[in-house]
């Protein structure tokens, strides 16, 4: 099966909350250092949820993918059910099995999300 | 050139793969694949020292092979073939064995910036180390180095200087796939400082065109037994022997020593001075088949049909993308082997790579363990073809055919 079903090719040519919030509590860059990949993620919060996640960069269509889709899913999230995401849940969202070669590119913006909730929390 | 297909059981195996990957690796002829085999199944005992048969047949195969890649570069003698692991190791055995010795603080250690980092990083480290000055020749748009003065001549002045200890060059870019004038550059270097000891990273030139460490005058040269129809697992570090007759061991232990007491270790000649341990005995008899090989094809044969090859590469991409597609180096006026390093506008190229797999098509993603070149030319990554011998016409069509697929697939793209 291929990989760029037509969920994910939706979502890397029209993606969700793509962009940068105006005043985040919480603005993260993250790189794949396998590909020079950048995604900056800002988060806006109440202090334990998530109110607005945005995110914006240069990847490929897994990652743009999985940003799309993972910023959608944890609107409203508590930042400990955020934090308990794994890669199985990821990988869920996009509906797709990667190789090891490729996860890296589909859990960019789970890093940078945790990221964000780790800047928030300190 | 006579098809060589058929000697590649890879291809057999894979009858729909189309294999653009080859300045990672190349696929490894039968002939290579037997002669391992060979030692393993008839003679498969340790080298050296081995008062029967069959280990005197295994250590003279592996010492046959040191002649076999001598005469393959011109080196003046098979002693100066030092086995290592890979071309990266041969270089670190340079900045370990020799490089320690020599750099003090305030030293030059000169390069370029368009060397894979296995060329690199080694000389980095050693100039940080020692408080050297690690000096970068940088290069243009085009990617040939920044060498040239406004006649068209390589310039060196205010790049070399007396204190210049190294200086390490790539004879062959793993991204831009050009020919370095290294000849004249080594030439220009000995003008300026002939106690600068030079040493080329050959791994790209050795297995697609004839290399001759005398004609080049370097001091070392570096290369890889897996990217010229061997096994992986072997390098070769060829030194001049003056050189080397001086140069302390780097890895202590069995088979680099004469004599060791308590008090004391002595050490072997040169080259078994700088093989510790067991070698990959295998890999070093299968790299002699290897070249072996090559030689039986014909290494200015090669060369050739390479560069017709890479020729139609790059002209059949320009023609079907246009603008649309930049290729790293495309611009030089350099030889240069079957390769191109390639961006793709609104495509990104691990989906290029990924995408063409599904075409049965092999390419690498990423930046080639040349990040600094990437950075210069400013390209994330590229997406990289690379060709050998056993490439054919129909291999580039396909590929050419099949890009074209993956460009409508993942554009228009996001518009941000």
């Amino acid at each position: 099966m291929s990989i760029y079903q037509e969920i994910i090719m939706n979502h890397y040519h029209h993606p969700h909350n793509y962009g940068a919030l105006p005043q985040p509590d919480a603005d993260v860059n993250i790189v794949n250092t396998s590909c020079g990949d950048s995604i900056r993620v800002t988060v806006t919060s109440d202090g334990t949820t998530i109110r607005d996640v945005a995110f914006e960069g240069h990847g490929c269509a897994i990652s743009t993918a999985a940003a799309s889709l993972l910023t959608d899913h944890i609107k409203g999230m508590s930042f400990d059910a955020v934090r308990k995401l794994t890669t199985h849940d990821v990988l869920t969202l996009l509906g797709i099995s990667l190789t090891p070669g490729r996860l890296k590119c589909a859990l960019l913006p789970l890093e940078g999300i945790h990221r964000a909730i780790n800047t928030l929390e300190k | 050139m006579k098809d060589v297909r058929l000697d590649f059981p890879l291809l057999r195996t894979h009858q729909d793969l189309i294999y653009l990957d080859s300045a990672a690796t190349s696929l490894k002829p039968q002939i290579v694949l037997d002669a391992m085999n060979r030692y393993y199944t008839d003679y498969g005992a340790n080298i050296h020292r081995g008062l029967y048969a069959i280990s005197e047949e295994a250590s003279s195969e592996y010492e046959e092979t040191r002649q076999v890649v001598a005469d393959f570069i011109n080196a003046p003698s098979s002693q100066e073939i030092i086995f290592t692991r890979n071309a990266t190791e041969s270089v670190n055995l340079i900045t370990y064995a020799l490089g320690r010795e020599m750099v003090d603080p305030g030293d030059q250690i000169v390069t370029t910036v368009i060397e894979h980092h296995a060329n690199f990083v080694p000389w980095q480290q050693l100039a940080f180390q020692h408080d050297a000055e690690f000096k970068v020749i940088d290069c243009l748009e085009n990617g040939d180095l920044d060498i040239y003065d406004e006649t068209g001549r390589i310039d060196l002045s205010g790049i070399i200087t007396t204190k210049t200890r190294f200086c390490a060059l790539t004879l062959v870019s793993n991204v831009l796939g050009t020919v370095q004038p290294v000849k004249e550059i080594i030439k220009a270097i000995r003008a300026i400082n002939p106690k600068t000891l030079i040493l080329v990273d050959a791994a790209q030139a050795v297995p697609h065109m004839p290399v001759d460490v005398q004609d080049l005058d370097c001091d070392f040269l570096a290369l890889s037994s897996h990217k010229m129809c061997g096994p992986t697992g072997v390098g070769v570090l060829w030194g001049r022997n003056e050189i080397l007759a001086h140069m302390p061991p780097f890895l202590f232990g069995g088979a680099m020593i004469r004599e060791v007491r308590i008090e004391e270790t002595t050490y072997d000649e040169s080259p078994h001075r700088f093989e510790a341990g067991t070698p990959d005995i295998a890999g070093v008899i299968g790299l002699k088949a290897a070249v072996r090989y090559l030689q039986g094809v014909g290494m200015q044969t090669l060369y050739k049909h390479e560069q017709e090859l890479g020729a139609t590469l790059l002209k059949q991409l320009q023609e079907a993308f246009g603008t649309k597609i930049r290729i790293l180096g495309a611009d030089s006026r350099l030889p240069r082997i079957g390769l191109a390093a390639f961006e793709l506008e609104g495509c990104h190229p691990h989906d290029v790579a990924a995408l063409l797999d599904e075409e049965n098509i092999a390419v690498r993603a990423g930046n080639h363990c040349a990040m600094p070149l990437h950075a210069r030319l400013k390209a994330n990554a590229t997406t990289r073809a690379s060709l050998y011998l056993y490439t054919t016409h129909d291999d580039i069509t396909k590929l050419v055919t099949a890009l074209h697929k993956v460009h409508t697939r993942l554009c228009p793209s996001i518009k941000k």
